[in-house]
């Protein structure tokens, strides 16, 4: 299908500002140079320049720095990379939401463009309703929404509630509904930012298997994500970002093999001295996140039949401020493992923080987690319902094997989690007896006494 | 209404690529765009309608109230107490007549300006021409004024009063200047404000303003002579003299300050366009 070019990139750079350290100061000293020279103010204003004097000049950083690759017409890239690598700004720049600094871009075709789902719902507004406004914001015309409606909300799963304001929906609901209308977009060229994290599991599978539907139609697709699952079965090609510059780009297995591996290396430790320098916002900032052991000391290495803590220390900022850390684990397939946030507090729990410097410790008992490098996303969460930090990736570490509890199987152990867990066998009918004892449900003979060590039976399959 | 998705084979020699280039000063005004989504501008004009009075006990029955109302007001201090000169027509007739264009000019100018910053997860996360945002706005201010319209009618009716039957075919045209003032004055605010919030304060002082600079409440006749020229460089005072001189006996028709008016509705597009198009490409950073 590979005939033509859809979208292509040539030196695409994009520079933001980030705010001003000085920005009062800043503030003050425009308003009296608008007093002094009040024609200079008006006019920087009016010709979109900043108000602001070059003194203060704000920092500003590259979030794409020279990006340029071409991408084939039927092709699905998949765009990978840390947080803050650039992924979003270009998807931004190729849907026309906000303009490069540098460099041209051109797409050949229609395009539809999904950095969010449910853009443009209004709470107050019906499901119906919202489905046409939706539509039509994505790109949709009234004839098309109109056709598509009912497989729409056939898809959504909210029959019932169609007529319903969708401020009354559960979120589950609300992210179905908005996803489904996404899903039935028909561009040449698809845009999507991470929108599959959305929903629960049946309805992600679902997702996805509307997504391949949809590649196998011929579209292309430019498809960021952090679920390198997701990546690898849907994409054949991968470019990977790094901090604004293309890293690799190439076929989506070893490129996402690569980046996984660069992430397994990164530090089981991040440290931010300084408030200034810490990521977080306004409410809360980060100073350290780290694995430990149960002590609490650094952990270098860690093994499937060690306990260990994750120590996430941060700087409340606002006094009162109900807070509570979620902790999301990631495996190296993308898939999230568990997650766990901090209600079980005996002490701090619902109770106002005063600000200052806390720390919250997780403690992960031995034989949970499988043997495998683990990716840790921490969340903030104020008042149990608001998100107001997360920094996804933060800490990789690695999880040793470990012979413990293997019996004789010595291949790679299959699963997210490895836990040790009670089994019991019982001897029901010896083979000895007459033929009508076996299966008869009023057998109460008890087994044999003598039973059974764990016998877990794994096919050996990939791996082994 | 074929769209490039509809075109059959060989589809891609036809395609015209979209170029994203970085920001210019000079960006030409892109109609044949805003005429392709022309769906997004009638879905928002929709939406603004439907959601204006939902959860309301009165609904849509608002849109006459607020001006009753203040036909109510204006009346008794105006009409009772001060006794405003009225070109003899009855106070409430008159006042109504007036606020009927002034409403509709001053809630499109109050929408447009904070349409843009009320867009704000619309403006970063999907892409459609701006200006659909402000003129959106504009358009749903002329949906109450229709509504509201209806009362002029019957009060027309109430009085026995209308001007003569040919002057309405020019009431359109007002409506249009009226609708041009909102939209050339909320470019200019929209955009600003995306960047300088404190436009949403200033508006309430600039509405204010404008509305005792317009001879809402009052004739323009008490207007010193000597300074009709200066005060017909407000556009709205043409449109609420016309629609007085459309609609009632005995109004004036508009002087030649008519076309002062129209000059400076057009000089407030044509610039507001253009400031507009140049602050759009950072629409989507500063928001």
């Amino acid at each position: 299908m590979t005939t033509g070019v859809a979208v292509q990139c040539e030196g695409i750079s994009k520079r933001y500002r980030i705010g001003t350290p000085e920005r009062y100061h800043a503030l003050r000293d425009t308003i009296t140079d608008a007093l002094h020279f009040p024609g200079r103010a008006v006019r920087a204003m009016l010709q979109g320049r900043s108000p602001f004097p070059p003194s203060a000049a704000p920092r500003t950083f590259w979030a794409l720095k020279d990006v340029s690759f071409q991408v084939g017409r039927g092709e699905i890239v998949g765009i990978v990379g840390r947080n803050g690598a650039g992924k979003t700004t270009l998807l931004k720049i190729l849907s026309r939401i906000t303009r490069p600094t540098l460099g041209e871009a051109r797409v050949y075709g229609r395009v539809g463009s999904l950095l969010e789902v449910g853009t443009g719902f209004h709470p107050e507004l019906t499901g119906h309703e919202n489905i046409y406004l939706n539509g039509a914001v994505l790109g949709l015309r009234k004839a098309e929404i109109r056709r598509k409606f009912d497989d729409i909300v056939a898809f959504a799963e909210v029959e019932e509630f169609i007529d319903t304001p969708v401020k009354r929906y559960s979120s589950g609901m609300y992210m179905r509904l908005a996803f489904a209308v996404a899903a039935h977009l028909d561009p040449e060229i698809l845009f999507v930012d991470e929108v599959l994290a959305v929903g629960d599991a049946a309805f992600q599978r679902k997702c996805l298997g509307k997504m391949s539907d949809v590649s196998r139609e011929g579209r292309t697709i430019l498809f960021v994500s952090h679920n390198m699952a997701a990546v690898q079965q849907l994409c054949d090609r991968v470019v990977w970002l790094d901090e604004g510059r293309i890293r690799r780009d190439g076929p989506a297995k070893p490129v996402v093999a690569e980046y996984l591996q660069a992430g397994a290396d990164a530090a089981t430790e991040q440290t931010w001295p300084t408030l200034e320098t810490a990521p977080g916002n306004d409410v809360v900032r980060l100073r350290r996140v780290a694995v430990t052991d149960t002590d609490g000391e650094p952990a270098s290495t860690l093994a499937v039949h060690d306990a260990f803590a994750l120590a996430i220390e941060y700087w409340n900022l606002t006094p009162g401020a109900r807070l509570n850390i979620s902790v999301a684990v990631y495996n190296q397939d993308g898939t999230c493992v568990l997650t766990t946030p901090s209600v079980t507090d005996p002490h701090w729990h619902g109770r106002p923080f005063a600000t200052g410097l806390y720390r919250s410790v997780c403690r992960i008992p031995a034989h949970l987690l499988n043997d495998g490098v683990y990716r840790i996303t921490v969340m903030v969460v104020r008042d149990l319902a608001h998100v107001v930090y997360w920094h996804e990736d933060v800490i990789t570490f690695e999880v040793q094997d470990s012979p413990h509890g293997r019996g004789g199987w010595y291949g790679k152990w299959i699963g997210a989690v490895r836990p040790t867990l009670q089994w019991e066998t019982a001897l029901l009918a010896p083979a000895a007896t007459s033929s009508t004892a076996v299966g008869s449900t009023h057998s109460s003979r008890e087994a044999p006494a003598e039973t059974v060590g764990v016998a877990l039976v794994a096919s050996p399959s990939r791996g082994a | 209404m074929a769209s490039i998705g509809e075109l059959t084979a060989p589809p891609f020699l036809a395609v015209v690529p979209t170029v994203i280039r970085p920001a210019s000063s000079w960006v030409p005004l892109n109609l044949r765009e805003l005429w392709e989504y022309r769906e997004i501008l009638y879905f928002f004009v929709w939406r603004d309608v439907k959601v204006r009075y939902k959860q309301t006990v009165l609904g849509v029955a608002w849109a006459v109230i607020q001006p009753v109302f203040m036909m109510v007001v204006f009346s008794l201090f105006f009409g009772q107490l001060a006794k405003v000169a009225t070109y003899g027509l009855p106070y409430p007739l008159f006042v109504y007549c007036g606020l009927l264009p002034w409403q509709m000019f001053a809630h499109g100018l109050g929408e447009a300006s904070n349409s843009l910053v009320a867009n704000e997860r619309l403006l970063t996360k999907v892409f459609f021409p701006r200006l659909a945002v402000p003129l959106a706005a504009v358009a749903s201010a002329l949906i109450d004024f229709l509504i509201a319209f209806g009362v002029l009618v019957a009060l027309m009716l109430y009085y026995g009063a209308a001007a003569p039957g040919v002057r309405v075919l020019a009431l359109p045209l007002f409506v249009l200047l009226g609708l041009g003032t909102a939209f050339g004055a909320g470019l200019w605010l929209s955009a600003l404000n995306v960047q300088y919030r404190d436009v949403r304060y200033t508006l309430t002082f600039l509405t204010q303003l404008w509305f005792f600079a317009t001879p809402v409440a009052y004739a323009s006749t008490v207007v010193p002579e000597a300074w009709r020229p200066l005060y017909g460089l407000n556009p709205m005072t043409a449109v609420v003299e016309g629609f007085r001189w459309a609609l009632l006996p005995g109004a004036p028709a508009p002087g030649p300050l008519l076309w002062v008016s129209v000059a400076m509705v057009v000089a407030l597009v044509g610039g507001g366009l253009y400031y507009f198009a140049r602050m759009e490409q950072w629409f989507a950073d500063v928001v």
